[in-house]
């Protein structure tokens, strides 16, 4: 039997559906629309009922809620197993999953048992019009340059897909879909002793980047920790969430969690505004998709205006204060121009 | 214990320079490291070592000849024995002819299936390739259990404790073994060489495997084993009409700034 459609790989935390599968879902729609097959997205967990419906209005044409007690947690042998099989019967040309910790490592195993290519962590996918393969583009060489790969002829053709990448399709409650939904079928007993024994939120490391509309992100231009805070008081008057590059990270300016780029988070906000840093390959890979780019630097030539909507050249401690203060002003008189 | 530490030769990351022709990396051999999880990964095993008598460590590596130098480095730093990988048919390998290549090498190198007195461990991912998706795939060949993001772990009888980092905070999960770990940098600080073990570095065997003593065929090690195939490599072009201000002393580049935030509703 032939190879056919796009499956997405969902994911859930504790009984509701992760927001990258909806990335997932139009990065998948995208693909599908243009080979003219249909998108499958399976969710393997447990207590799944209520998400299938969401997922047919954000592009899914099938769904298949893989439900089990026994998936209620992350297993990579037990999960593995189960999209293995799925993938069997189904038999998608493409499967897409998130660079998540899970689908980085439920995506290789289920590679390698199915003897099929994967590529890791891509930022563009795109179909091939003469050949109808998958296009995987993706940062290389330290993210020095982009590499796009192809898998000719092993199938299916598998990649993970760097959260916060895509946006969402919008929520089309029109959609229909069909929700299939499976037990386990995979043997219990033969991944016995393998199990999640407890499971402790951190929230110190929670800061949500990558969930921010709005991010100010500073660099080595900012010298040292205390003008930092220029860029966290920017922030905080923003309401945006705070980013840095790797070396502001590395220089102890601010928690790893904050680092955007390649060996950091991806984010795509609504408006980023970068401050005192250059724009390296490796950060701008974690932040040109953001809509709207704003940049601050005195050197006119930095890479960072290269991707920026609006830039100043300037000074930064010229610059950012008289920002802050105009910033401070607008919203007062805004304010008084309510009362 | 049998502990496998896998370890690949990297180029120091500051190093990293392109061919602006050619799109490829231009390496320096002398410039070329560790990867340096996997360094974390060989600290793992040297501390499970400590705990446990009668540990071995073997360490493991696939490269052009130079690698052996990665190796004896492990050595120096406690490690009892290393094979590497080494010939030209192994050239041009993907993460799965990798890691078909390394589950293999596991396997010939402990003379048997693994048992659950193994611990495979590897770095969580290399910092040339950054795929992350080796050691994974080796745990699926090998069918053994797989724990990746690993910052701790204790071993018990026949089994692991591990601890593992994921996006909203840590997870701690028993897996049997044998198993694979793949570990993260905070996992622990990797030590340094030690006077004996760099006596023994010196004099260490570090035999080389073939395709053939892995009993891999032509079609399935190398670049023709390999299902992904990089067809185009580029420097990305940036498509923005940027709008490029020198602030002056009156603060007008501000000022636009400002317009524009007050107009995307920022403020
Ligand atoms: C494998 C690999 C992975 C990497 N991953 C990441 C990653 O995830 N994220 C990341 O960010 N980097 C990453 N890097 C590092 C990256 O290559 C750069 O080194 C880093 O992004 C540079 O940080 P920066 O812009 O803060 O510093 P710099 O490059 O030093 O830039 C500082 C900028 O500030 C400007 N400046 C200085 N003083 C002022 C002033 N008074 N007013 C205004 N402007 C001023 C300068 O003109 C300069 O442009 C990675 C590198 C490698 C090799």
């Amino acid at each position: 039997m032939d190879y056919s459609g796009v499956l997405v790989v969902g994911e859930q935390r504790g009984e509701s559906v992760h927001s990258v599968t909806y990335e997932l879902l139009a990065r998948g729609r995208t693909l599908a629309d243009k080979l003219g097959v249909s998108l499958a997205c399976v969710v393997i967990g447990h207590r799944l009922e209520a998400s299938g419906r969401e997922i047919v209005e954000r592009g899914a044409d099938v769904v298949y809620l893989v439900d089990d007690p026994s998936l209620e947690w992350f297993i990579p042998r037990r999960y593995s197993a189960e999209l293995a099989a799925l993938i069997g019967q189904i038999r998608p040309e493409i499967v897409l999953a998130a660079a998540t910790t899970a689908g980085r490592t439920l995506m290789p195993h289920v590679a390698a048992k199915l003897g099929t290519g994967l590529t890791a962590d891509c930022t563009g996918l795109d179909i091939d019009d003469k050949e109808r393969l998958l296009l995987q583009t993706r940062p290389a060489i330290g993210g020095n340059v982009m590499a796009t790969i192809k898998t000719p002829s092993a199938r299916p053709q598998m990649a993970t897909v760097r959260p916060k990448s895509a946006r969402p399709l919008p929520r089309d409650l029109g959609r229909h879909g069909d929700i299939v939904v499976r037990t386990a079928v995979c043997d219990n007993a033969q991944f016995a002793g393998e199990r999640l024994l407890e499971f402790v939120r951190d929230t110190s490391q929670d800061v949500s980047v990558q969930d921010a509309e709005i991010v100010v992100a500073g660099g080595k231009g900012l010298k040292n920790r205390d003008s930092f805070k220029l860029v966290e008081e920017l922030a905080g008057l923003l309401g945006a969430a705070v980013g840095a590059t790797r070396d502001a990270v590395d220089l102890g300016w601010i928690g790893y969690p904050h680092q955007i780029g390649l060996s950091g988070k991806t984010v795509s906000p609504r408006l980023y505004v970068a401050i005192g840093l250059s724009g390296a390959i490796q950060h701008l890979a974690g932040m040109q998709t953001s809509e709207t780019i704003v940049a601050i630097n005195k050197d006119k030539d930095a890479q960072i205006f290269k991707v920026a909507d609006y830039g100043i050249v300037g000074d930064l401690f010229d610059v950012a204060p008289e920002l802050i203060d105009k910033i401070k002003h607008a919203k007062n008189e805004r304010l008084s121009g309510a009362r | 214990m049998n502990l496998f530490v896998l370890l690949k030769q990297v180029p120091g990351t500051s190093n990293v320079k392109m061919d602006e022709k050619t799109g490829t990396m231009v390496r320096t051999d002398h410039e070329n490291v560790i990867n340096p999880l996997d360094e974390n990964a060989l600290e793992a095993a040297l501390e499970l070592k400590r705990s446990i008598d009668g540990s071995k460590i073997t360490v493991l590596s696939m490269g052009p000849p130079p690698a052996s130098r990665a190796l004896r480095e492990a050595i120096a730093m406690g490690a009892d024995e290393a094979h590497l990988l080494c010939h030209r048919g192994f050239a041009g390998s993907d993460t799965l002819a990798t890691a078909r290549a390394l589950a293999l090498a596991i396997e010939h190198v402990a003379g048997r299936k693994l048992g659950p007195s193994d611990l495979v461990l590897c770095g969580e991912r290399a910092t040339d390739g950054e795929t992350g998706q080796v050691g994974p795939m080796i745990s699926a060949m090998l069918d053994i259990a797989v724990a990746t993001y690993v910052r701790g772990i204790r071993v018990k009888e026949g089994h692991a404790v591990v601890e593992r980092v994921v996006e909203e905070g840590f997870e701690r999960v028993r897996i049997p073994l044998p198993a694979l770990v793949t570990v993260v940098k905070d996992m622990n600080e990797p030590g340094f060489p030690t006077l004996s073990g760099k006596l023994a570095a010196r004099t260490a065997p570090i035999p080389l495997l073939t395709p053939d003593d892995l009993g891999l065929t032509q079609d399935i090690v190398g670049l023709s084993g390999s299902p992904t195939r990089v067809v185009q490599v580029f420097r990305p072009k940036f498509t923005r009409d940027t709008v490029l201000r020198q602030q002056d002393s009156g603060g007008a580049a501000v000022g636009l700034l400002v317009d524009l935030l007050i107009e995307k509703e920022v403020i």
